[in-house]
């Protein structure tokens, strides 16, 4: 086991590294550049050459991918930023909290509303409750994420002011958790929705599968109560392949946080990623993506060993394969 | 052997399908049809058919799997009621079923899996369920470390053995098997067969036998029954079915069944005269 881990992470390094370059090709073709965005069209053209030189962006590409990379691996630093110049490493580390806060929240809620619903609703499969569930997990599924923030926003926040629409703390003030909590409301509903949404048919369809299987019958046969045999049996064998989607969640999430946070200006991660593509802050972007593809390849190895933990015949193939 | 154990009289089970305008008209798919046998206690009835007419089905039936349509079953003079009793049922009446490699749950060791109906149904102190999955695990001729494996691991023979051993942990009385030998290779059947023979003699089992192999059957049974869509078309020793066939369904199974030397065949049935 402990082998197979070494080696997906050592195979994350080449991976890690081919985001690199890939992003950094995208964002050299992108027009503009940090300098345009900072400056006014009007500074004199000597002055911008000079801009240009003092951040390094005169030199050729390939020479400028070579230095962020050098500064990477050998002082472990991702530069600094080229329009606020501060570290990007403090940048990024100030909005992941925030991030971490509203997708672990909406991960963990929506996983506890959509494990119970869709076994409920594969255990009554096509009686109302079921049809109630399932069209309620489709509309979660279908309704842009935007449109439904837009949506609470205006009911929530401007018709009836009960909820804050915007940010995390209110202005001026250092944020008690309870006010945090109060922010966190409306992009929460929002991100549970969609997860609840989704994961309500995986897990419906998962147990759908499991409950027409032989050894149900036979649990059944054992004369067991069709509870024990519902929550014992089939659930547990169910949630396996709900593992794996999980770890897939993490990813889309990490996405998603990008539209929510900007409508709801959380100071997250998204929020901070859209800005720095908006000025062209080559430096941050490269080191956001550098995160994200992280968090991904984190999430897919985490994912594979959870899998082996809960599902035996896979721990058996595993451990074989690490004995080699 | 002179009091049957188990009885019944006109089973049926009916499936509904609901077809016409709105699901209004119902009509039922027959998988049992007025089916009436006694099993005495101690021997052995084989239930033979094609596949698909209905043995399976009468199987399930007998231990509340599948839902009764109508009919009655009488256990031990006792008529059994499933609504109420499927739970208390299953410690004298047990099946093994015919897939051994599905129909073992993949996420419990082989000691958890026979552990499980005697914690449920109290069958000994919970003290002694260590040392009853053991002995149960011999008496199928399995070692004593199969317990800390998964089911996964063992061979298709393998796993036909702990799903045996799952259905003698409750001591049943009566067991039905439902064509447990059909999913293994031929060399492994005539093993599973012998064991069941031997352990119906070590502990007085009451067997209801399905298969549609004929070989498997006719070593088995002290009696026969032969089924063909959802009826019992004849029933008799396993003797006589076998050399004076009544039905011309039975006579029509017994010719498609392979013997050795087929100009030996006892029984021929005319090409042509009984072919659908």
């Amino acid at each position: 086991m402990l082998g197979y881990i070494l080696r997906r992470l050592f195979i994350a390094v080449p991976v890690l590294f081919g985001v690199t370059v890939i992003n950094f090709i995208i964002m050299k073709m992108a027009p503009g550049n940090p300098v345009d965005m900072l400056v006014s069209p009007k500074l004199p053209e000597a002055a911008r050459q000079a801009k240009m030189a003092e951040l390094g962006l005169d030199d050729s590409a390939v020479s400028q991918y070579i230095s962020w990379m050098k500064n990477l691996l050998f002082h472990g630093d991702l530069g600094y930023s080229m329009i606020t110049f501060q570290p990007v490493t403090d940048m990024i580390m100030d909005r992941l909290g925030p991030t971490i806060l509203i997708m672990g929240t909406s991960l963990i809620l929506g996983l506890f509303i959509a494990i119970p619903i869709g076994i409920l609703s594969a255990t009554k499969q096509y009686t109302k409750l079921d049809y109630f569930f399932v069209t309620g997990s489709f509309l979660g599924i279908s309704i842009p994420n935007f449109f439904l923030s837009l949506v609470l926003v205006y009911v929530f926040a401007i018709q009836l002011n009960w909820l804050p629409s915007s940010g995390m703390k209110d202005i001026g003030t250092t944020g008690s958790v309870w006010t945090v909590l109060l922010h966190m409301v409306l992009p929460v509903i929002v991100l549970v929705a969609n997860v609840a949404g989704r994961n309500i048919r995986y897990v419906r369809s998962s147990m759908l599968e499991i409950l027409g299987q032989d050894y149900l019958r036979t649990a059944r046969a054992k004369g067991l109560k069709e509870s024990r045999v519902v929550n014992k049996h089939a659930m547990r064998n169910a949630l396996i392949p709900i593992v794996t989607i999980i770890g897939l969640e993490i990813p889309i999430l990490f996405g998603g946080a990008v539209v929510i946070e900007q409508i709801f200006s959380w100071p997250g991660i998204g929020q901070l990623t859209l800005s720095s593509i908006m000025s062209r802050d080559y430096s941050t972007i490269m080191g956001l993506n550098l995160v994200a593809a992280f968090v991904v390849i984190a999430a897919n190895i985490l994912t594979d060993i959870v899998y082996a933990i809960v599902d035996p015949r896979i721990r058996k193939s595993y451990l074989g394969a690490s004995k080699r | 052997m002179n009091k049957p154990l188990l009885v019944l009289a006109n089973v049926k089970t009916y499936y509904p399908v609901k077809t016409g305008f709105m699901n209004l008209k119902t009509d039922y798919i027959k998988a049992v049809d007025d089916v009436s046998f006694e099993l005495m206690a101690g021997e052995t009835l084989g239930l033979v058919g094609e596949s698909g007419c209905g043995k399976s089905t009468l199987g399930r039936t007998i231990i509340g799997l599948e839902p009764l349509t109508e009919g009655r079953i009488l256990f031990n003079g006792n008529e059994l009621n499933f609504k109420t009793e499927r739970v208390s049922l299953s410690k004298q009446i047990q099946i093994v079923f015919q897939d051994p490699y599905s129909s073992l749950n993949p996420r419990q060791t082989v000691g958890k899996l026979l552990a499980e109906p005697l914690h449920v149904h109290k069958i000994v102190a919970k003290n002694e369920v260590e040392t009853e999955v053991e002995r149960l695990l011999e008496l199928v001729g399995l070692p004593k470390t199969a317990k800390e494996r998964y089911p996964h691991e063992f061979s298709g023979g393998q796993r036909q053995r702990i799903g045996i051993a799952r259905a003698l942990a409750l001591r049943p009385k009566l067991i039905i098997c439902d064509e447990p030998v059909s999913a293994l290779d031929v060399s492994i059947q005539a093993q599973i067969m012998n064991l069941f023979k031997q352990l119906q003699q070590e502990l007085g089992l009451t067997y209801l036998f399905i298969a549609h192999g004929l070989g498997a059957v006719k070593y088995i049974s002290d009696r026969i029954a032969v089924m063909y869509a959802g009826k019992i078309v004849e029933i008799g020793s396993a003797e006589q079915i076998f050399t004076n066939p009544q039905h011309d369904y039975t006579k029509k199974l017994l010719n498609a069944y392979p013997v050795p030397d087929p100009r030996k065949r006892s029984i021929v049935v005319q090409q042509g005269q009984n072919d659908a």
